[in-house]
């Protein structure tokens, strides 16, 4: 298995990027062979993420699995540089499983099949690529190339969505989606360039997040320039991450996004953002991260605060998950800025859990929809007695989204509060109040729209269809495995936790 | 005099073009009229022809021709070999437009030689003088290019209007020279470098020369405000000599500044440091106001000016960071000329070929591409994102080195100013993406018609590209990809042209 390891982090990146080019050569007038063929790839792309997560050696530590070659010499430096931790572990098997389900799901994109499951592969890569790179370039390179496809995504592929009043349309949701994350993304930027520059003042010029590390844990970059820098990251990656006020993107562009898209939208892409924060962030400008971690915890409030009664208030299923990603993207900012090993492992554990949850939400809610045609909560009644696995699973989920204990979802939050409590004691308080409100709208969906009484409208549903049940039941198995028994998903990411600076 | 002509055979592959050039328009006048077609041929094979020789005459030489007029250095050989392979490949993209519409293919295609010649001399240059010339060469050449569709108005207002705004500028860049040479009384560029460095206070007469010289060459490349000219130019053209003009003669004009600023204003490090603002200032004008002028247009060619424009702010803020004891600046410009450049042409040809096929430029015209020309349509998206700045294409490495250099050049903010006028670009991008790949294929695709340009088209369902077009369509697009995803070998050569222009470093 030796080569595997040399190789596994290197494979994981071209699979599916290799995977994107082959299918554009398929033939075009025999669509099922695009996702035949998209399932080999994302089937491999799962292997190989459960073997990376598995054979990661929790005992040891630090980075593994590193690999380097060399990309471009003096006077730039770059190399594609990879290596995996116990942060990037966990999230590494997110994307595998969730890029898996959202591939399967897309069964039923009819139009223009080939060069959907082009675009849906070249997501993938960037994914992966963000997660496994230790180079601010290619972290940068494929953080782009994972937003690049969005736009065709959810203009080709969405659907829009009519609030009587106005029509909120496909095209300017993906338009809205694409620019608010280019415009995050020129803040990380320009934060790269001056993390660049200041070490080639320092003397060696690098894009390397080891040698930048080691400038940092040395002191040499002064307390002013991490101040001053650490915004860009902060808010730059916190767009994608869903960050109040930066948010607004993310329902429209959710609901507009066909289901696959949106789980992986939502289930893993967010997650780069809150990634970003941690891997450059927070390794490379320790001090200035610990200067504006106030404003992000307090950001965090408002998010989950915000999102929570937004989601109340909204009348469609599909946004009402949407906003319910702005309310947990927001537990996840807050643990992030606590600073505290249990709150930050519970931001960690909770992009996991919520990347789950949220894409086993978003594939429910596209399975009613694909049957209903509407997606209005006061219209839909009573579907427990049609799709009665369906329901189940949406039952799941909600309920580890509100935390219940026995779920994923309760283990981190209840390792966001703790970090909280220890901390801003004041805030901490707030975001449990957000957890209730989180109660509030998920028993009110559960109440109404699955268990209430049927409408006679609703004879005709059927159940999820064989594909939407096996992945909805992973992804169940998967929530409640992590519920009852974390302690594999932990250790890991404890590790990865405790060897950031300033914890 | 034995000593200005002894190593005079390096030049063989410039008199080789020459005679390539003048052979053509004499072949030309005995062709039948039926069989004139085999004169972008004969050119494509004799550019090859020129390549091959370049690269084995020159290949790893360093020398200089009458007394320091000419270079032949990496640099040279660099550019040399870029645009005559650039030429031949605009050859093809042009064969069935040329072919179809407009009339003396053979002065087309010789015009077009002589014009490339003019580009490798400006490259080669080092002295204000023999550069002037050979932009001249350029420029006249392309003047005519301009008008060449005689029977269409456009065509002619945009010949008229490309004239005399060049002759204007080509009497202020004439000025300029004439101002530096009085005041110091070099027109070498190493002469000129020394004269600044060792003139303590410089005077008015010699600021107001480097000023003029600045503003003739920002005419030319269509820096703003000496912008005006470009978009009307661009959209009278006939869409082969667009593209030439926004690829290759852009190149060459930058290939002469970047050899006159490395070798002339650079080594006089106290002056230069007074002169990068100015081209800071002029770059970040210039990628605001191409960027945001871009959002307003509806037709294709004029969207191409502005976006052009746009990259010229990325190039001159490339320039502005140039440095005496770094190649970085100097890689960053040629590596991004390199990029844009291809990357243009991918999407030049492109439109070219759809145009072609429909004989239609406007922007709402490509609705519904992807149905209708799945291939094209891949191929302007690809091209645009390019331009944007989005991997795996060359414009993300391009513009991540160059942006990296203007900041470590010291201007961390123009580099943040060029970062957010990308981020404007991309919205102008995707609404061409947005007619391609989201509107409905319009009603009028189906059928075949008689369109105001008096030629029938068959319905488009029946056309697709000729195999020419798809050739350079495939290999621009190759190229594109494997300069964004593996760029090292490119830039290998990039840094030996460097050192040979800012031999400090």
């Amino acid at each position: 298995m030796s080569s595997l390891e040399q190789t596994a982090l290197f494979l994981i990146i071209m699979v599916p990027l290799l995977g994107a080019v082959l299918t554009m050569f398929l033939p075009k007038d025999r669509p099922g062979d695009a996702w035949y063929f998209a399932i080999g790839v994302s089937v491999v792309c799962l292997l190989l993420s459960l073997y990376i997560f598995v054979s990661y050696d929790y005992g040891a530590g630090g980075f593994q699995l590193a690999r380097s070659f060399q990309w471009l010499e003096a006077p730039i430096n770059i190399d594609l540089s990879l290596a995996v931790d116990g942060i990037s572990a966990p999230l590494i098997l997110l994307n595998g499983l969730v890029l898996l389900g959202a591939v399967l799901i897309s069964q039923t994109i009819r139009t223009r099949t080939r060069d959907f499951f082009v675009l849906l592969q070249a997501l993938g890569a960037g994914v992966f690529g963000v997660f496994v790179v230790r180079d601010l370039f290619f972290l940068f390179f494929f953080y782009e190339l994972a937003v690049l496809p969005m736009y065709l995504l959810i203009g080709v592929w969405g659907s829009s969505t009519d609030f009587g009043s106005f029509l909120r349309t496909k095209e300017y949701s993906a338009m809205k989606l694409f620019l608010y994350l280019i415009a995050g993304s020129i803040l990380v930027w320009i934060g790269i360039l001056a993390l660049y520059v200041k070490s080639a003042t320092l003397g060696t010029p690098t894009f390397s997040l080891e040698d930048l590390g080691n400038l940092a844990a040395s002191g040499s970059i002064s307390e002013e320039f991490q101040t001053w820098v650490f915004p860009l990251f902060m808010v730059g990656f916190g767009v994608l991450a869903g960050l109040w006020p930066f948010h607004t993107w993310s329902p429209d562009g959710h609901v507009a996004a066909p289901t696959g898209v949106s789980m992986l939208h939502a289930g893993v892409l967010m997650k780069l953002g809150a990634y970003g924060i941690i891997r450059v962030g927070m390794v490379l400008l320790p001090e200035g991260a610990e200067n504006w971690m106030p404003l992000l915890i307090t950001l965090g409030t408002v998010n989950v605060l915000y999102g929570a009664v937004s989601a109340m208030s909204q009348t469609d299923l599909k946004y009402v998950v949407g906003y319910s990603s702005v309310s947990h993207m927001g537990y996840v900012l807050m643990g992030i800025a606590t600073l505290d090993p249990i709150g930050v492992g519970g931001a960690v554990l909770q992009m996991f859990s919520h990347g789950i949850m949220t894409a086993l939400m978003f594939l429910l809610v596209g399975a009613v929809y694909d049957r209903a045609h509407i997606r209005d909560i006061y219209v839909l009644n009573g579907l427990f007695g049609r799709m009665r696995v369906n329901s189940f699973f949406f039952a799941i989920a909600g309920l580890a989204s509100l935390g219940l204990p026995g779920l994923s979802g309760f283990i981190a939050e209840f390792m966001v509060f703790t970090g909280a409590f220890r901390t801003y004691l004041p805030l901490a308080i707030l975001a449990v109040v957000g957890a209730a409100l989180t109660a509030v709208y998920i028993l009110r969906l559960l109440a109404r729209t699955f268990l209430g009484e049927m409408d006679p409208r609703w004879e005709h549903l059927t159940d999820a269809s064989p594909v939407e049940k096996a992945v909805g039941g992973v992804f169940v198995v998967i929530l409640i495995g992590v519920g009852v028994w974390p302690e594999p998903m932990m250790r890991v990411i404890n590790v990865g936790v405790a060897s950031l600076p300033g914890i | 005099m034995p000593e200005l002509t002894q190593n005079i055979g390096l030049l063989s592959p410039e008199f080789a073009l020459a005679g390539l050039a003048l052979g053509i328009l004499a072949i030309d006048l005995f062709l039948p009229d039926g069989k004139k077609q085999v004169t972008p041929w004969l050119s494509a094979a004799g550019l090859a022809g020129i390549i091959a020789l370049s690269l084995y005459m020159l290949w790893g030489r360093q020398e200089t021709l009458y007394g320091g007029l000419l270079a032949v250095d990496a640099f040279s050989l660099f550019f040399k070999v870029f645009f005559l392979g650039l030429g031949i490949l605009i050859i093809f993209t042009s064969m069935e437009y040329v072919d179809r519409r407009l009339d003396n293919p053979g002065e087309f295609y010789g015009l077009l030689l002589l014009s490339i010649l003019g580009m490798n001399v400006m490259a080669q240059s080092r002295e204000l003088l023999t550069a002037y010339i050979a932009l001249e060469l350029l420029s006249f050449c392309l003047y005519v290019m301009a008008a060449y569709a005689k029977g269409e108005p456009k065509s002619n207002e945009a010949g008229l209007k490309y004239i005399l705004i060049g002759a204007f500028s080509s009497a202020i860049l004439l000025y300029g020279v004439s101002m530096i040479y009085s005041s110091v009384g070099v027109t070498r560029f190493a002469d000129i470098s020394l004269a600044l460095g060792s003139a303590g206070d410089v005077s008015p007469a010699l600021w107001a020369g480097l000023a003029l010289l600045v503003v003739g060459l920002g005419f030319k490349v269509s820096a703003v405000p000496f912008h005006m000219w470009a978009p009307d130019v661009y959209e009278g053209a006939p869409l082969p000599v667009t593209a030439y003009l926004a690829i290759g003669s852009k190149a060459a004009a930058f290939a002469l500044i970047l050899r006159l600023v490395a070798e002339g204003f650079v080594p006089a490090e106290d002056l230069w440091s007074q002169w990068q603002i100015i081209f800071a200032v002029l770059a970040a004008v210039t990628m605001l106001v191409g960027n945001l002028v871009a959002l307003a247009q509806t037709n294709l060619k004029r969207l191409m000016a502005y976006s052009s424009i746009g990259h010229v702010g990325f190039l001159l803020a490339g320039i502005a960071a140039l440095a005496p004891s770094s190649v970085l600046a100097s890689n960053g410009v040629m590596l991004y000329l390199v990029g844009y450049s291809i990357t243009n042409l991918l999407v030049f040809a492109a439109i070219i070929a759809f145009f072609n096929l429909t004989g239609r430029e406007e922007i709402v015209d490509l609705a519904g591409l992807a149905d209708r020309q799945p291939f094209l349509a891949a191929c302007i998206a690809i091209g645009f994102f390019s331009l944007g700045g989005l991997p795996i294409f060359a414009g993300f490495a391009i513009k991540f080195y160059l942006f990296v250099a203007v900041a470590t050049g010291g201007f961390l903010w123009l580099a943040g100013l060029a970062i957010f006028a990308s981020l404007i670009s991309i919205y102008y991008y995707l609404k061409v993406i947005r007619q391609m790949y989201i509107e409905p294929v319009p009603e009028y695709v189906a059928a075949g018609s008689e369109r105001e340009d008096g030629i029938v088209y068959e319905p488009e369902q029946n056309l697709s590209p000729s195999f020419l077009m798809l050739g350079v369509l495939a290999i621009s697009m190759l190229a594109v990809v494997l300069a964004g995803v593996y760029p090292a070998p490119l830039l290998d050569l990039i840094e030996a042209a460097s050192q040979a222009i800012l031999p400090g470093a």
